[in-house]
C-alpha cells in the first residue's frame, strides 16, 4: 500500500537512458514539460506521447511500475477533470443544472488537461526513475551554480535535497514497520469515521517523528565527525562528464522541440487538417 | 493452540526489478506450550516468516492454519488472530507513542474493546511480568532507559493476553543486564503462564538456554529443525549457513580432539561446568 508511492524512487536497471548524464536528463525533462504547454492539437499530443513511449521503452522501466505511481495522485487528476468538465464556458451546452454546465468545450478541455497532467507526471517520474538521487542533485547543483554570485547557496540546497531524497525510502520503511507494529497491537487504520481515522494516525506519527529527529541528529553527528563543512574545496568522487551519447540525446531533444513548434504552427495555419 | 504453516512462499515486490523470494515452500508445525528458537542469518526469512503468523503480511502462496483454520479465510477474524498471537517486532521501543507508560501498554487491550477493569488488570499484570515497578507507570515512556523501554513495549504486546508470543530479536542492542532481564521475563512467561513462545535470535547462547526446539532458516527455507542438542551437535552445517554453535560446543569439541573423554553434545555453560568437574575428578583419580 505505502510502497505504491513511486515519485522520487529510482529503478535500478542498466539502460541507455540510465547511462545519460544527469544534467542532460534534467534539461530534457524541463524542455519536455515546457513544450507540453505549447502543444495545441490532438496530433501534437499524439506525437509527444509517442516520443515519451519510446523513451520509456528505452529506459527498460516497466510501464506497470510507472502507472502504479499515478495511482497516488489519481484524486488530483479526477479533481482537475471535474473542475474543467463543469466550469468551462462554451457555446455547445449539453446539460445544465444549477452552477454546473456541461459543454463540448468543457469535455475537450478536461481530456486535454488530464492528458497533460498524466504526461507531466510520467515525464518527471521518468527522470527520477532513471537517475540516482545523488546524480540528480549533482546536476541541480551544477544548474544552480551561476546563481551562487547572488547568494544562492547552491551546494547547501543540493546537499539538503540529497539528504531529503535519501531519507524518503527510509522513512517509508519506518512507517511501514510502525504500522505493522501497531496493527499487531490491534490498531485499525481502515474503518471508522474521519475523526477516528485521524486519531488512529497518532500511534504512527508520534514514533515516526521521534525516529526522524533521532536520525537527523545521528546524521549530523556522523557528518561532523567526518569533517563536513560545506562547499569550500570539496571535490567529487564522480566527476560529471559529457559523452557522445549525451550530445546525441541533446540533438534528439532539439529535434523534438522543433517538431512541437512545427506542429503548433501547423495547427494554427491549418486548424482543420491537424 | 497449534500453528501449522504449510507450503508457505512469500515473494516481495513480485514482477518488478526489486523482486525477492523471502520464503520458499516452508512447512512447520508448532504445538501448544512449545518454546521455539528461530535462528538464521540476516536475510534468511525469519522476520518475514513471523510476520505471516499473525496475518500482518499475506502469503504469496501456501497457508497458515490456526487450530486447523486458515487465518486469511475470514478477514473479520484477523484482529482476533492478532490478539491470540502477540508479535513484538525488532526494536519494539520505536513504536511507543503515549504520554505515559500505563497508557501505552493499554493501547492493545483498548483496541480489543475490553472493559476498564479488564484493561487495568491486563496492563498491571503485563507490566509486572516484565518487571516494571509501579512508580514508573505514570512516567513518559521516553524518559526510561533503553532496556526499560524495550520491556514496556513487550508489555504492550503481552497486555493483550496472547496465547502465542513471538519476539523478534528482543535482546538486540541491549547491554548484558538488559538482555538478562528480558530473557528472564520471557522464561517466566513460558513457565508460569504456559504461553507458546517463538524467539527469533542470532545469539546461540540465548536460544540454547531457553528453547525446546530450534528451527534454522536458510535462504528462505526451514533448513533444520530439532532439539538444541541435535542442532548444535552439527556445528559444521551451522557454519555453512553463516551461523555458529554456542561457544561451549566448540570448547568440548576441541577437548575431545585433544584426547579427553568428554561428551560432545554439551552446549550450555551449566552443563559444561558439570562435565568439566566430572572430568577433573576423573583425571585426579
Amino acid at each position: 500500500m505505502i510502497r505504491d508511492i513511486t515519485i522520487g524512487q529510482y529503478y535500478p536497471v542498466d539502460s541507455p537512458i540510465h547511462r545519460l548524464d544527469a544534467r542532460i536528463k534534467l534539461g530534457v525533462t524541463f524542455l519536455f514539460i515546457v513544450t507540453l504547454f505549447l502543444v495545441n492539437s490532438f496530433t501534437g499530443y499524439l506525437f509527444a506521447a509517442a516520443c515519451m513511449a519510446l523513451v520509456i521503452r528505452a529506459s527498460k522501466v516497466p510501464l506497470k511500475f510507472m502507472l502504479k505511481g499515478l495511482k497516488s495522485i489519481m484524486i488530483i487528476i479526477l479533481f482537475t477533470a471535474f473542475i474543467n468538465l463543469f466550469m468551462t464556458r462554451g457555446e455547445h451546452v449539453l446539460w445544465h443544472w444549477g452552477f454546473l454546465t456541461l459543454t463540448v468545450e468543457g469535455i475537450l478541455m478536461a481530456i486535454k488537461m488530464c492528458v497533460r497532467l498524466v504526461m507531466l507526471i510520467i515525464g518527471s517520474s521518468l527522470l527520477t526513475l532513471t537517475t540516482t538521487p545523488i546524480q540528480l542533485t549533482d546536476a541541480i547543483e551544477y544548474v544552480l551554480r551561476p546563481f551562487k554570485r547572488i547568494g544562492v547557496p547552491a551546494h547547501e540546497i543540493a546537499m539538503m535535497m540529497t539528504i531529503a531524497l535519501r531519507f524518503i525510502p527510509t522513512l517509508l520503511d519506518e512507517t511501514d514497520k510502525i504500522m505493522k507494529a501497531q496493527q499487531a497491537r490491534g490498531a485499525d487504520f481502515d474503518t471508522g469515521n474521519l475523526l477516528q481515522k485521524a486519531k488512529s494516525l497518532i500511534p504512527i506519527l508520534v514514533p515516526l517523528f521521534i525516529s526522524a529527529f533521532r536520525r537527523a541528529e545521528e546524521l549530523a553527528m556522523a557528518m561532523e565527525a567526518r569533517c563536513y563543512h560545506g562547499d569550500e574545496h570539496r571535490t567529487r568522487m564522480k566527476e560529471m562528464k559529457m559523452e557522445k551519447r549525451d550530445y546525441r540525446a541533446m540533438t534528439i531533444a532539439c529535434c523534438y522541440t522543433l517538431a512541437i513548434f512545427g506542429l503548433r504552427f501547423a495547427a494554427k495555419v491549418f486548424p482543420f487538417v491537424i | 493452540m497449534s500453528i501449522k504453516i504449510s507450503h508457505l512462499t512469500h515473494v516481495y515486490n513480485e514482477g518488478t526489478a526489486f523482486e525477492k523470494k523471502a520464503l520458499d515452500d516452508v512447512s512447520i508445525e508448532i504445538q501448544t506450550g512449545e518454546f521455539i528458537g528461530l535462528i538464521g542469518h540476516t536475510g534468511s526469512g525469519k522476520s518475514t516468516l513471523i510476520q505471516h503468523l499473525n496475518g500482518i503480511i499475506p502469503p504469496t502462496s501456501g497457508e497458515i492454519l490456526l487450530d486447523g483454520e486458515n487465518i486469511h479465510k475470514d478477514k473479520a477474524k484477523l484482529k482476533e488472530v492478532r490478539r491470540r498471537i502477540g508479535l513484538a517486532f525488532q526494536y519494539p521501543e520505536y513504536q511507543l507513542f503515549e504520554m505515559t507508560v500505563y497508557k501505552d501498554v493499554a493501547f492493545g487491550p483498548t483496541n480489543m474493546q475490553l472493559s476498564k477493569e479488564e484493561i487495568h488488570e491486563s496492563v498491571v499484570s503485563a507490566l509486572e511480568t516484565v518487571g516494571i515497578p509501579h512508580e514508573l507507570y505514570e512516567k513518559s515512556p521516553f524518559e526510561l532507559s533503553g532496556g526499560q523501554k524495550r520491556r514496556v513495549a513487550i508489555a504492550g504486546v503481552l497486555a493483550m493476553n496472547p496465547e502465542v508470543l513471538i519476539l523478534d530479536e528482543p535482546t538486540a542492542g541491549l547491554d548484558p543486564r538488559g538482555r538478562d532481564e528480558i530473557l528472564a521475563a520471557v522464561g517466566r512467561l513460558h513457565r508460569e503462564r504456559g504461553i507458546t513462545v517463538i524467539l527469533v535470535s542470532h545469539s546461540m547462547e540465548d536460544v540454547a538456554k531457553l528453547a525446546d526446539r530450534i528451527i534454522v532458516m536458510h535462504k528462505g527455507k526451514a533448513a533444520m529443525t530439532g532439539t538444541p542438542r541435535e542442532i548444535f551437535s552439527c556445528p559444521a552445517e551451522l557454519e555453512g549457513m553463516g551461523l555458529a554453535a554456542p561457544q561451549m560446543s566448540y570448547v568440548f569439541a576441541s577437548l575431545k580432539e585433544k584426547g579427553f573423554d568428554v561428551p560432545t553434545d554439551i552446549y550450555t555453560v551449566e552443563e559444561a561446568k558439570e562435565a568439566l568437574l566430572k572430568l577433573v575428578k576423573q583425571v585426579k583419580v
